[in-house]
């Protein structure tokens, strides 16, 4: 699945980061990259953008964009 | 000595900077660019200046701020850097620290927010993390002042013996990312030590496939071959294409370091915290009610209380000293030319303009607050997906909305937008949002030919400002603005108080900014509407207002507002004198009618229609702000040219919607 279909508590482990030019860039720049455990914070008010956690922190990225980064699900639910 | 300071956003770096030289700063731009440089002495040294470099996340050439950086560092060749990290969000912090380590340059490593890993009952384990990265670590905590002098000795010690950093590699033993950056440093050693770039940062650069390093090297085609060749087999053989190969590379450093060095603390004080206010701020059915309240406060304050009284009192002051000036000329028996360049032209000029600096100065205080404490991530979460549509990020919303009262702070605030695509687009679009100048010039037409509407044709007037931004925000979106915008993809900080010294130096900053500005580009734009006021053609004083040269240039002009309406050289001439304050355009107005502001309306019936009246509030709502935001505008352009393309372009946008009113008008 991928990063946008991540329901509001749930974490996951990033399989593959897709995208292409700056965008991409900017994702394994900010440690998105395969491996790296996130978890989903909540969604904007308006359904769009997402806010997730990595690394410790808190970073946020719009639905489309988020479409380009494949996950898997996973069960722990404790601090990232 | 001169230091470069270095850091992502959010991670403290303009404290830094303040703690490091004091209120001994200097800003300006970096050459040929729009990205802000501040300069400073660092305290307690003798010939110690740091340089504050734009806060980035990485050195890729893919914004403005991250050329300038390594623009500078490789260029300008600082004597040392200072890398500031934030201690509680130390990974992706030292993700730049290996690009930066790749520079060669004397180095040391600020670990900012110590305090705050501790008191969350997290270590770091400082000499283990300098000896992995090979450079000194200082704990510090710019915001409580603590660490500063160990920094700043550290640092000097540190570039006075040229201490390059020790650790080069950081690539593991035996891996094909390992044997691919070294076979490319040795393929490109020669070209890279005659461009003066150390090999091991080109090598890196190259294999992510950077065009400027590429092209400084000036690499052969068969070299260029061979480089393929070496990073076609590492992506082969480590299955992670070139540029997720060396983030993996990067990031799998930083957590053998971290493994290493640091103890992490469980969810620190602070992001519960944050956590915790952002189910307000950001929460789906309190979010817009609160960040509309916030700036319903924000401009209630500024402009109906705390500013404005500060305008009364400086106004108060303006013609206090007017009043002395012009009893000790008059005593003194001067030529009553020189009296009323003085008292008309420069007084009263330059007052006017500086009675804004309250407003503005309170804005900013409010602004700064906001953007400190975290808030305006949020609201550019909160706001991105309005905004994108038109090819902008939420981070464009507050500096748009400032524009409703003035559009001088709304220009000055875009400088925290982060794309320079981004900034130039909002500076653009930010005129259109009706600022509260106008008013006065919708109220006298409101009430004087549309009686019964007036709110419908005020809010209309808006609504229309707002909707042609939109229409040339989307023309700008497929034309000059072409190309994909920076990512949206944006760190949200924690929630801070902000200091009371960084709020203190911005707004010395901003206001020192803008009386420099009154007192040149403002300055002569006054003297200038003075002299045409004052003289006819031949030079002599004029007695009726009529006469004079800013009459003849508004007659000569007239013409072109037939299409309009309204080709009454009265009222073009009242435009004329708008460029210098748009409160200007109804009070020249009722000079040349030959009446008073209040009885103004009824004048009016005799040059308008009420159709014309309609054009010519679009018009005054759509043509060119004042002098004040157009050299403000210039400022943060940077560029004389673009400038005058933008008054340009306002005039011709006003002119066509104006004509299009009256028209089409004329023909229901």
């Amino acid at each position: 699945m991928t990063l946008d279909k991540l329901k509001t508590g749930e974490s996951a482990v990033i399989k593959a980061v897709g995208g292409e030019g700056a965008l991409r860039l900017r994702f394994l720049d900010m440690g998105l990259i395969p491996k790296t455990k996130v978890k989903m914070l909540k969604r904007a008010p308006m359904g769009d953008p997402l806010d997730i956690v990595l690394r410790g922190y808190e970073l946020t990225l719009r639905i489309e964009d988020a479409k380009n980064i494949e996950i898997e699900k996973t069960e722990e639910n404790d601090h990232i | 000595m001169r230091f470069a300071l270095a850091g992502n956003q959010n991670c403290g770096k303009t404290t830094l900077f303040n703690a490091l030289t004091g209120s001994n700063q200097h800003v300006g731009n970096f050459p040929g660019v729009t990205v802000e440089q501040k300069v400073g002495d660092i305290k307690g040294q003798k010939n110690c200046t740091v340089v504050d470099l734009p806060g980035i996340y990485s050195l890729r050439p893919y914004t403005q701020e991250e050329i300038v950086t390594r623009d500078y560092i490789i260029n300008e060749k600082p004597d040392g850097i200072i890398n500031i990290v934030d201690a509680t969000n130390i990974e992706r912090n030292l993700y730049l620290t290996l690009q930066l380590l790749e520079l060669r340059v004397p180095m040391v490593l600020a670990l900012n927010m110590m305090d705050e890993v501790r008191a969350n009952g997290g270590t770091i384990d400082v000499k283990m993390m300098s000896d992995a990265l090979g450079i000194p670590v200082i704990p510090v905590s710019a915001a409580k002042g603590e660490g500063i002098s160990d920094l700043i000795d550290k640092a000097v010690e540190t570039a006075r013996n040229k201490t390059k950093p020790v650790v080069t590699d950081f690539c593991s033993d035996d891996s094909a990312v390992h044997r691919c950056i070294h076979a490319v440093v040795h393929l490109i050693m020669d070209h890279a030590n005659r461009a003066g770039i150390p090999p091991r940062f080109c090598a890196s650069k190259l294999i992510e496939g950077d065009k400027n390093i590429e092209d400084q090297l000036e690499l052969n085609q068969n070299e260029l071959e061979l480089l393929e060749h070496c990073i076609v087999e590492m992506e082969d053989e480590s299955k992670l294409d070139r540029n997720a190969a060396l983030a993996d590379m990067r990031y799998d450093f930083i957590e053998k370091v971290v493994a290493i060095s640091v103890v992490k603390c469980h969810e620190s004080r602070e992001h519960k915290r944050s956590v915790k206010i952002d189910r307000i701020l950001t929460g789906k059915y309190t979010a817009l009610p609160v960040f509309f309240g916030i700036m319903f406060l924000v401009f209630f304050l500024t402009f109906n209380v705390i500013g404005s009284t500060l305008s009364d009192w400086l106004s108060l002051g303006i013609d206090k000293l007017t009043d002395l000036a012009d009893k000790g000329l008059t005593a003194y028996g001067i030529n009553p030319v020189v009296h009323s360049l003085i008292i008309d032209g420069v007084f009263a000029g330059v007052g006017s303009v500086l009675s804004f600096l309250p407003i503005i100065v309170t804005l900013f205080f409010f602004l700064s607050i906001l953007e400190d404490t975290g808030y305006m991530a949020r609201v550019a979460f909160v706001m991105d997906k309005l905004l994108r549509k038109i090819g902008l990020s939420g981070r464009s919303f507050v500096p748009m909305l400032i524009g409703f009262g003035c559009s001088v702070p709304a220009i000055m605030a875009t400088r925290t937008l982060v794309s320079d695509r981004d900034r130039k687009m909002t500076i653009l679009l930010t005129p259109y949002m009706s600022c509260s100048a106008k008013i006065p010039i919708y109220a006298v037409f409101c009430a004087a030919f549309f009686k019964k509407y007036q709110a419908l044709v005020m809010i209309g007037l808006y609504i229309t400002g707002i909707v042609l931004g939109i229409i040339i925000a989307l023309i700008l979106k497929n034309t000059a603005f072409r190309g994909k915008p920076v990512p949206f993809v944006m760190e949200l900080p924690n929630y801070r108080l902000p200091s009371a010294k960084s709020v203190g130096l911005l707004l010395w900053d901003k206001a020192k900014d803008f009386i420099q500005r009154a007192f040149t580009v403002i300055f002569f734009a006054t003297i200038i509407i003075w002299f045409l006021e004052t003289f006819d053609a031949k030079l002599n004083v004029v007695k009726d207002s009529s006469d004079s040269l800013l009459a003849l240039i508004g007659q000569a002009i007239s013409p072109i507002f037939k299409p309009l309406g309204f080709a009454d050289w009265r009222v073009t001439t009242s435009l004329i004198s708008g460029f210098t304050a748009k409160e200007a355009v109804v009070s020249t107005m009722a000079v040349l009618m030959n009446t008073s502001t209040a009885n103004l309306g009824t004048a009016l019936s005799g040059s308008f229609s009420t159709l014309s009246a309609l054009s010519f509030l679009v018009f005054t709502l759509l043509y060119t702000p004042c002098v004040a935001a157009v050299a403000t505008i210039k400022r943060e352009l940077d560029s004389r040219i673009q400038t005058v393309g933008v008054v340009i372009m306002q005039c011709m946008v006003a002119w066509l919607c104006g004509c299009a009113v009256y028209q089409i008008g004329a023909l229901l």
